[in-house]
């Protein structure tokens, strides 16, 4: 019943992470909430100017979308540190990056799957046009599964430190600007009726890069954390 | 047969020298006994023999004999080593937000155990059979503490390395689980802990390291 394999070590970990947050949500919503608040204060500070806010409203999302999956990258390894699980984990037989993979996958689809679900409804508030809302949905599918695995490393080289959270946004934010600049680039783009493929190519390869690229530094930043 | 082997391990922290020249060696069935004062390395000689932290100098090899034949390598380069190894540090592992039966489960799935894992009796014998569908935050931490015990017993790895195991049990705990080290030992296991409680074993069982001397 219980072989060990790679893949059911793997699925276990996701179904592991995501137990632990369905029982702890109120945690999980604080992210999502902070999304939403930060969106709909928005129109109520420019005034009912519908111009100025459909112009920027792509740009709110956005900023909101990457400082909510900023705030919750704490998730992704504190409570193991700090209970000992993380030893669990790095001790086994099985590599330590399919494991992260497995962990951050499970972080995204737990914090940002969510912003990605209620981002279409609050740019409908914010007044955007079909297409736009369309394209705004893709560039947040592409750009923050990104976001949580270059968190995941710079998460891995703080989990050690007491007080990280400064360290962790300096490291962090200049590795998320480029996937902000692309996807914003690409909804500007879109609404002046310009073509948006390259955006979106840059997006998906930064993506693809994510997933194969960090999972190796991710857990080797672990390792030094914990010894 | 399986045997750890430490040559001139050095471990420097702090621009302090720990310990250095250190070498010993235990086979299946006999346990290591780190003893020493408050800060004299016994933690972090545990991490090194665990693989988790790199020796300043010296080196720590697995050998197995499998056919006869002779297999040895550094517990840092993981090769085999991990899935042999058991490891039990300060803190339990357990997450407080599954129950007993699901936190073992999910050791399990990454363990390289392949015999069908008795989980129901191995609750038995370390009393924890009426909790196993008991969410861990509601559990003392003596019974954390037996919880860990537990994974590791189910884990089927041959060389067990703990620091201070015995923390928070109570007496007749203690003993349970003394005897779960006995029967490890006898089972051609091996162990490797530091603790402050006195181990009734006999001599025969027992390799005995004190780092302040």
């Amino acid at each position: 019943m219980n072989k060990s394999t790679l893949a059911n070590a793997f699925l276990a970990l996701i179904k592991r992470d995501l137990t632990l947050a369905f029982r702890h949500r109120a945690e999980l919503f604080n992210p999502f909430l902070f999304f939403i608040l930060v969106v709909t204060l928005f129109p109520l500070a420019t005034g009912a100017e519908s111009k100025l806010l459909q112009t920027i409203a792509p740009a709110i999302i956005w900023v909101a979308a990457l400082l909510a999956s900023m705030l919750s990258l704490d998730a992704i390894f504190r409570s193991d540190f700090e209970d000992g699980s993380l030893e669990l984990l790095l001790l086994n037989s099985h590599p330590t990056s399919v494991l992260v993979l497995a962990k951050v996958l499970a972080h995204w689809l737990i914090t940002g799957l969510p912003l990605v679900l209620i981002a279409p409804f609050l740019a409908l508030f914010l007044g955007l046009d079909q297409e736009v809302i369309t394209l705004l949905v893709i560039t947040l599918l592409l750009g923050t599964p990104v976001l949580s695995f270059i968190g995941a490393v710079a998460m891995a080289l703080t989990v050690g430190l007491k007080r990280g959270g400064i360290l962790l946004s300096l490291l962090v934010l200049p590795l998320y600007v480029p996937v902000l600049i692309f996807a914003t680039n690409a909804i500007e783009m879109a609404s002046s009726g310009l073509p948006v493929t390259a955006q979106l190519w840059i997006l998906s390869s930064l993506l693809l890069l994510s997933i194969t690229l960090t999972p190796w530094p991710t857990a080797a930043a672990l390792k030094l954390s914990l010894s | 047969m399986m045997s750890l082997e430490v040559r001139d391990l050095c471990c420097i922290r702090d621009d302090r020298t720990l310990f250095k020249e250190l070498s010993f060696e235990i086979s299946s069935g006999q346990m290591l006994l780190i003893e020493g004062n408050n800060g004299s390395g016994k933690t972090s000689l545990l991490r090194i023999l665990s693989g988790i932290r790199l020796p300043e100098a010296g080196t720590v090899n697995w050998i197995k004999t499998i056919d006869n034949k002779k297999h040895s390598a550094s517990v840092h380069q993981q090769d085999g080593f991990m899935g042999d190894m058991g490891f039990l540090g300060h803190l339990d592992g357990n997450k407080l937000d599954l129950t007993v039966t699901e936190n073992i489960n999910f050791a399990l799935s990454l363990s390289s155990a392949n015999d069908e894992p008795a989980i129901d009796e191995v609750l038995e014998r370390v009393d924890l059979s009426l909790f196993d569908d008991v969410l861990v935050s509601n559990l003392s931490a003596g019974q954390r503490r037996r919880l860990a015990l537990a994974r590791l017993i189910l884990s089927g790895t041959a060389l067990w390395i703990m620091d201070e195991p015995f923390t928070a049990l109570d007496k007749h705990g203690i003993k349970v689980i003394e005897k779960e080290f006995l029967k490890h030992l006898d089972n051609g296991g091996m162990i490797a802990m530091t603790t402050h409680h006195s181990i009734s074993f006999k001599d025969e069982y027992t390799v005995r390291l004190n780092l302040s001397s």
